[in-house]
Order: structure tokens, then sequence, then C-alpha cells
């Protein structure tokens, strides 16, 4: 199935829960009201139509205005993908978990809790993953600054190139 | 006398240890030799390479792409290079799409000679481990007669590959194949069918092929557990299609499928089946450009794409948001051994300490792929 | 020994009439010595060389060869490296257990050099247990092992300590059976007498003896193995999970101690094969004069023992190595029960031919002799398929 033919079947089933259908080149996306991604998605694993087996793909994009969480589905059995994407506000970016649905959210949600800083509800584990436990800001927000030091070891030091200029003199 | 403690032993198989694929925690909560869980701690080698992809702009980020997984570097270089031109519509000239395959599959022969060979070690053969190295070096030499490099290649641009084959090459890896096809045999014969070996591997760690897909393992992994899909014949992307290859998967034949000897037996087979996808290639390698005209200051139209490419690992996603600037706006890689870490803590109940290594060897995991 | 003792009590060095018992005394005392400083130490050493040598052919790698002629030299600079090292306590292991375990362990290799039978003369002491006195002192490493992992405060270490007293405990077992069947066909424990009930032609051997004792030295070779923690047994040091199982925390001369017990107790290994199911020192009658015959025998002996040195070596290249439930499976549902029946049916065996039976001597032979060829041709084979260079350069 295509893409967009995926989309206009949820949003028979889901009606004005579908946000927008944007056919975009090169891949056409679909946004989905957050408080209803985790029907929807279950909808899309159950339906013999879809039967979207797997969840190839989970990023989260900080906009400047909002942010989003992008799910690349895919189906092993017929071959098809469809793109989904939620947009949370940037305070207290927050939506449901699809652990329950695919195993492999579990991961890729606390990959994007650790990096962009969106809480899912009802995760199993949520906890950083990449950086260190008691790291503070989330880093691929395009506003993080990164801290000048880290448990006393400096995160900055001056160019090379001054300190071998200063020698010269 | 004070009472016995018989609690369960808390180790740290730390950072730094012999045999981990890269740098990997487990913390492994023990009831003497058998495990209760094996939790992993990642992030050790974490570069924020997708956030640096913001800063250096498309061109500049071909080398970054190579230490996103540094034993396949090419299919890394291949997938960056796939989503920029996907985003632009940029068309990649024939000759160099036949220069990406083959370099991209004497990089699948040689991560998986790796793979296989670590296997070996961390079982305890150590001889299987210098044969496939040795292979490999001979491949590196090659490589690195076309390219410059032998781990980190840079060698694929946008648009194409940059530069091509070197005069006498292509008889030097046709030369090559010839000699390392009976050296698969050779190694299968060593150690694939070692009655020690099977016993430490059949068995262990089963997949089963639904939980392989929902857990979303990719590549060998998924191969092992009897699942066929391989990205160059089910979603075809360069010239795949004009090659004619087999999809090995895994059956089972030394105890269940989906365990441990069948990921590595597909490892074995898949570099077979490379090994024909390359004297294909390099005998049918038609002549002409290998790098599409491509501006400089490269500024794809404003939208996003995903791109998947069948590495070594399994099939790397690559997802890239443009914003009509020289700079992506943001770059997501997702990778084969991401997934395959994720599934280790449910796998690791009940197994003893001895298999978790060779359940990670199995699974072929690299820690760069995991932290990026 | 006792002929060395009245020799030099004979030559009058010492006197008119010396008291014989410190004579003796200090005799015994000297030639021990020579035997550990001159023989055994340095064997140790040396073969480190060696294995490193044939490890390396057989992984298509040339191995050190650059100290010295062929490398022959290493390791002599790995001991002087490893005297200068650091020596490290670990703060809060226990320090009197943490020193005294390597010595335990050195000291459980040391002890058999006593009944070595190196010839016909050349034998510390010829104890009329010999055979039994070497397998109750190879036992004393379960003790040193152990302690190393406790007292190193390791957890990991702790692990491959006990995984270790776990195997050899268990492996002394099918050991100590397989000895039994040679013990019960000659009627004593002595390792003189053992050898020499044999004759220096294979038929003679007892290895060839009767196909239970056949079937005795490869249950007493591969317990043997296991006993040395040697692939594919080497689970307590396996480097891959345990760095280096209980010797972790050792540094310097510690843990070398560890590892020349380890190399070295491959040539106890080679020495009791060679000694029970080989023929030991037994050599051709080629002249009348003892010295001539003791040296023949001290080569013949050297030769077999060398010869099971090198197939430990070339095992340990070859194989992977056993999980540790795997190998306790082998040896108590695999090993003990096969030894048992080779010990019922050496009894059967000695109950029906006291005086031994020529003729399953030669008919052994030859089927020893048929698997040798079928093996060698294997061998040949793949000798013959990896014609290629060691390095092949499509650069150049």
């Amino acid at each position: 199935m295509e893409p967009l033919k995926i989309y206009e079947r949820v949003k028979e089933r889901f009606g004005e829960r579908v946000l927008e259908i944007a056919d975009k080149k090169p891949d056409p996306f679909c946004v989905i009201d957050p408080k209803s991604i985790v029907e929807v998605c279950q909808f899309l694993h159950d339906d013999p139509e879809t039967s979207i087996d797997a969840l190839s793909n989970e990023s989260g994009v900080d906009y400047e205005d909002r942010i989003e969480v992008v799910y690349h589905l895919f189906s092993y059995r017929h071959r098809h993908t469809a793109v989904l994407k939620v947009k949370l506000p940037r305070e207290n970016p927050s939506v449901a978990t699809l652990e329950n649905i695919w195993k492999s959210a579990n991961w890729m949600e606390r990959e994007i809790f650790d990096l962009v800083g969106v809480n899912f509800e009802g995760h199993s584990d949520l906890r950083r993953i990449l950086m260190p436990e008691d790291w503070e800001g989330h880093p691929l927000r395009k506003d993080f600054v990164e801290p000048l030091e880290y448990h006393g070891i400096s995160t900055v030091r001056e160019s090379p190139i001054i300190r071998l200029d200063a020698g010269k003199k | 006398m004070s009472t016995l403690h018989t609690e369960e032993m808390t180790l740290n198989m730390g950072p730094q240890h012999p045999s981990t694929h890269g740098v990997l925690r487990f913390v492994i909560r023990a009831d003497g030799e058998v495990m209760r869980e094996a939790i992993p701690d990642v992030g050790y080698l974490h570069r924020s390479i997708e956030k640096i992809a913001e800063k250096v702009g498309y061109h500049g980020f071909m080398p970054y792409t190579d230490r996103v997984d540094y034993v396949c570097a090419m299919f890394t270089n291949q997938g960056w290079g796939m989503a920029c031109e996907k985003l632009a519509k940029i068309e990649v000239p024939r000759r160099g799409e036949y220069c990406r395959v083959i370099a991209a599959e004497f990089n699948r022969i040689a991560s998986h000679l790796l793979a296989v060979g670590t296997m070996g070690m961390d079982i305890g053969a150590f001889t299987p481990f210098v044969h496939a190295l040795r292979e490999r070096e001979m491949i590196n030499d090659l490589i690195e007669e076309l390219c410059g490099a032998r781990l980190t290649f840079n060698y694929m641009r946008i648009g194409g590959v940059a530069w091509d084959l070197p005069p006498g090459w292509r008889e030097k890896a046709l030369a090559y194949l010839d000699h390392f096809d009976p050296i698969l045999d050779e190694f299968n014969s060593l150690i694939s069918f070692n009655k020690i070996f099977v016993e430490r591997l059949a068995n262990i760690g089963v997949i089963p092929a639904e939980e392989a897909i929902n857990y979303n393992l990719v590549g060998p992994n998924l191969r092992g557990s009897g699942v066929k899909w391989d990205i160059r014949k089910d979603l075809p992307y360069s010239v795949y299609p004009d090659f004619d290859f087999d999809v090995p998967i895994g059956q089972g034949q030394w105890g269940v499928v989906g365990d441990s000897m069948d990921r590595y037996m597909v490892r074995i087979l898949e570099m077979k089946e490379s090994v024909k996808i390359l004297c294909q290639a390099l005998t049918r390698i038609p002549s002409g450009p290998v790098l599409a005209k491509v501006v400089r200051n490269f500024k794809p139209p404003a939208g996003e794409c995903q791109i998947r490419v069948e590495s070594a690992r399994g099939d790397m996603g690559w997802y890239v948001v443009s914003d009509g600037t020289g700079y992506p706006w943001r770059v997501h890689v997702r990778t084969g051994s991401f997934a395959a870490m994720g599934l280790i803590q449910k796998l690791s109940r009940g197994l003893m300490i001895a298999d978790l290594v060779a359940l990670i060897a199995s699974l072929d995991v690299i820690a760069p792929e995991i932290d990026r | 020994m006792q002929q060395l003792i009245e020799y030099v009590i004979a030559s009058g060095m010492l006197g008119k009439n010396p008291p014989y018992q410190i004579v003796a005394a200090v005799v015994v005392l000297l030639a021990s010595a020579f035997v550990v400083l001159v023989v055994a130490l340095p064997f140790a050493g040396i073969v480190t060389w060696v294995e490193r040598r044939v490890w390396a052919r057989i992984q298509s790698r040339i191995g050190p060869n650059r100290v010295g002629p062929q490398g022959f030299l290493q390791w002599l600079a790995d001991g002087i490296k490893l005297i200068c090292k650091e020596d490290i306590v670990p703060t809060d292991a226990d320090p009197h257990l943490f020193k005294l375990a390597p010595y335990l362990v050195m000291l459980a290799w040391i002890l058999p050099w006593a009944v070595m039978p190196f010839s016909s003369a050349l034998i510390l002491a010829d104890l009329n247990v010999g055979i039994l006195y070497m397998t109750a002192v190879t036992a004393v490493t379960v003790v040193g092992i152990l302690m190393a992992g406790w007292s190193s405060n390791d957890k990991w270490s702790l692990i491959g300590g006990i995984r270790s007293a776990a195997q050899i405990i268990s492996y002394e077992i099918p050991a100590g059976l397989s000895i039994f069947p040679v013990v019960m066909m000659t009627g004593t424990l002595s390792m003189e007498r053992i050898i020499k009930a044999q004759g220096w032609t294979p038929q003679h051997w007892f290895l060839f003896a009767n196909p239970f004792c056949f079937i005795a030295a490869g249950i007493l070779f591969v317990s043997a193995l296991a006993e040395g923690n040697r692939t594919p047994f080497d689970l307590p040091e396996a480097e891959s999970e345990l760095v280096a199982g209980f010797a972790t925390e050792y540094s310097g001369m510690r843990y070398s101690l560890f590892f020349m017990a380890e190399w070295g107790n491959l040539f106890i290994i080679g020495a009791i094969i060679a000694t029970l199911f080989l023929g030991g020192w037994q050599a051709p009658r080629v002249s009348a004069d003892p010295v001539v015959m003791n040296i023949l025998q001290l080569i013949v002996f050297n030769a077999k023992v060398l010869f099971l040195v090198f197939l430990s070596m070339w095992i340990r290249g070859t194989l992977p190595r056993i999980r540790i439930d795997q190998l306790v499976t082998v040896c108590w549902k695999y090993l003990v029960p096969i030894a048992f029946a080779n010990l019922i049916g050496t009894a059967v065996w000695v109950a029906l031919w006291p005086e031994g039976n020529s003729v399953m001597g030669y008919l052994m032979v030859a089927l020893g002799a048929a698997l040798v060829v079928l093996f060698m041709r294997r061998v040949i084979y793949y000798l013959r398929r990896a014609r290629m260079e060691l390095y092949f350069r499509p650069n150049i």
C-alpha cells in the first residue's frame, strides 16, 4: 500500500484525531494527535491490511516552536512504510509510550528522552541511556548550552593555536 | 560463625574488557555462574555525531559517518550519500553505483570476517581469529589502494564516489576473490563444525522470529532467526537488482532456529554471497563518470527523508531533516546494534556468564554504532 | 640415586667413614637443587618460547623472532621484565594468603620432580608409591588457586578460582582411575618398576597392551590437560571473560610464578603418560656401558615427554574452550563411567592373561599405526592445500 493510502485508512477510522496528512516529497507523513498515538499505532499493528510489525525508527526533532517525535513504521508482510508524527510543545513535552506494541520502542524512547527531553508516559524504565545519569540538559535541543564543567573537569579549553602563539612571543 | 551470604552477586563487566566488542558495560546480577540478568550500560562511546552534523554541513559530514561504524564504514558513507541524494534528487552515474557496490561488498566481507574471528576468540579458539584477520588484511590492502584508508574510508561522496578504480585494481580484486573462496571452506572445516564450538553456541540466545521483528532486530541477526529479509533484495536500492545472489537464513541445523549458531552460519554464508556479487560487479562494471556534478555549497530543498541501507550489521536507517540551508536540521541514525543491545537484557536471563560473551559475539554488537 | 650416594662415599672424597645419613641427605639435596634449578625452571621458561612459536605457526604467524636467534631469548627478556615490575598487593586483599598462593602453586609443580624417572640411574627418589605421590602433590594446586582467587578480593577472581577448583577436583577422579589399569598390570606403584615392566618396542608398551589401557591413556591425557588448566579446559583463566581469572590481581613475578607452574606442568603431564603408557626411558640395548645407555635413555625419555608437550600445544591452538557446566558434565557423566569400565576390563584381562598377551600387543600396535596414518593423511592433505605464502600483498 502506498503511504498515502495508509494515512487515508487511518483517517477513516480515527477522524479528526488525524491532524494533517502532508503529501510532501520525498516522504509523505501524517500528523497525529498526541493523545491518540497509541490507539492509532495499535490499529495499524492489528489491522490485516496494514499489519505494521516493526517500528523501524523513532526520532525526536527539535524545531524552534515545537518538538516532534517521528515514527517510521514498517511492515515485513506488506513491505510498506508509514511515517507518523506527533507535535509536542517545547515545555514539558510528553506523549504515551509505544513500548507495549513494539518492544523496539523501549530503547529508542530512552534515547529521545535523554537527548531531546520528551517524557514518555508509561515507559517501564525511562532513564538516560547515552549521557551519564547525572547529566543536566538535553543535548540535541537547539538551545542547549554545554555546561562549562562536569564533575570538576572543564569542558572548554583555549584554542591550541592561541597557546602556540603565546609561546612564540 | 556468621551466616553464609547466599544472595546474588552483582558483577561489573566493565567498560574495559578483553571481550566485549567495544566499550560496553554490563551490570550482571548472577547467582553463581548462572545470571539472573545482565543490564547493559551504554554511552561510553557517545560522540554526539548527530549534533556535529548540524554544524559541519552536508559534504563535511561524510568523514564523520565513517566513525558511526568504523568496521563497515562504506555502508555508513553510502547511507549518508543516498539520503542527501534522495533529498536533492541527484542521480548517481552507473559506474559510480557499481563502485559503491564493489566497495560496500568488500567491506561486508571484511566486517563479517572480523565478526566471526572475534566470535571464535571469545569462545576460546585463537586460531580462527588470526586466520580471519589475515584475510581481512588483504582486503584492507585492496581498499587502501582504492581510497587510501584502511578503516575509515571516506570513499563515497554525495553523488557518487570520490575516485575511480585505479588501473590494475580489478585484476587484483578478482585474484583476491579467487584466493578467498577456498579459504572460506577451510575456515568452515577448521571451526564451524567443531563439536566444542557447536556445543558452546547451539541453543544459546534463541530469538524467535516474531520477537526479532518486534524488537526491530535486523541484518544477519534477523536472518538467523529464519526471516528471509534483505534490503538489497526486498527494497532494492542502487544497482543491486542487476546482481544474482541468494539470501541465507538460519535453519536451526544444530539447535533451535534463531540460536547463536544460526547467526554465525548466516554470516559465513553471506560472505560467500558477497563474493558472488563482487565477481559479477567486477566483470560487468560499465565505463563512465563516477561522480555526479554536485555544487560545493550543497543546499537540498527543505524536507525530510528516510533511507535504509543493508549494512553488515543490518539495516541502517538514516533520517535526515533539511531546512533548505547548507546545514542539516536533524540527522538520526538508527543502527542494527542498538536494537540488538536492547534485546540482551531479556535474552540473558538464565544464561551463564560464559554464554553472555558468546551471545554478544553472535549478535555482532559494535559499540560506536550504539552510541554514535 | 642410591648408586650416586654409594659412588660418592666409595670415592673417598669425604674421608674414611663418613656418616651415611648426612652424606645421603646432602647429596640428595644438591641433586634436587640441580634438578629444580637447571632442569625444571629453565624448562618452564623455554617451553613458553616453544609454545609461542608453535602457536604462532598454527595461526599462520611467525611468533617471537627478534630477541636472540629465532627469538630464543624471549623468555629471558620476559622474565627480566616481570621481575622488574611493580609488586602490587591490592589494599583490601588478604596480604598473607595473597603472597602465599603462588608459592603453593609452584610447590605443587616442583614436588613431582622428585620422582621423575629420567633414566635408569637418574631418579631422585625411587619411591615405591611414586605414581600415587605424583598424583597427590599435583592436587595441591587447588589450594593455591583457591587461595589466589579468594584473597584477591575480586569477584571475578573468585569465580575463576572456584571454577578452577571444581575443574581440578573433578578431573582427579578419572585421572586416578586411569592410572589403575597400569598399576593392576604391574602390581606396583613405583615408577621404576612400571618402566622396567615395559620394553623399548611399541608392542611392549602398556599403551598397546590391551584396548582398555589404550582408552585409559586417552582419558588420562584429557584429565591431565584439565588439571593443568590447559585449553580446551582453560576456563579459569579465560581471557575473554575473566582477564586472567584467579590471577587477575597479580602482577610481576607473582603472576609469572602461576604461569610458570602451568607451563611446567606440561612436562609433568607428559612424564606421567610417558612413564605409564609409553615405556618411559626404555631404549634399545646398543652398548654395555651404563653411561652411554643412561644418556640414550635420557634422550628417549625426553623425546617422548616433549612430543606430548607438543601435543598439548597443538591442541591449545586448535580447540575452543568448553563451558564450566559442559566440562563438569564430561567429567562425571562420560569420563568417570568409562574409567570405571576400563578398570573392570583390565581386572578381567589381568585375571585371564597375567603374563600379558603379545598377540594383543601386535594387534593394538597395528590399530594405533592405522589411526596415525589416517590422521597424518588428513594433515598432509591440508598442508598441501595451504600452499599460499604467508602474506599475499596485492599492492606490491
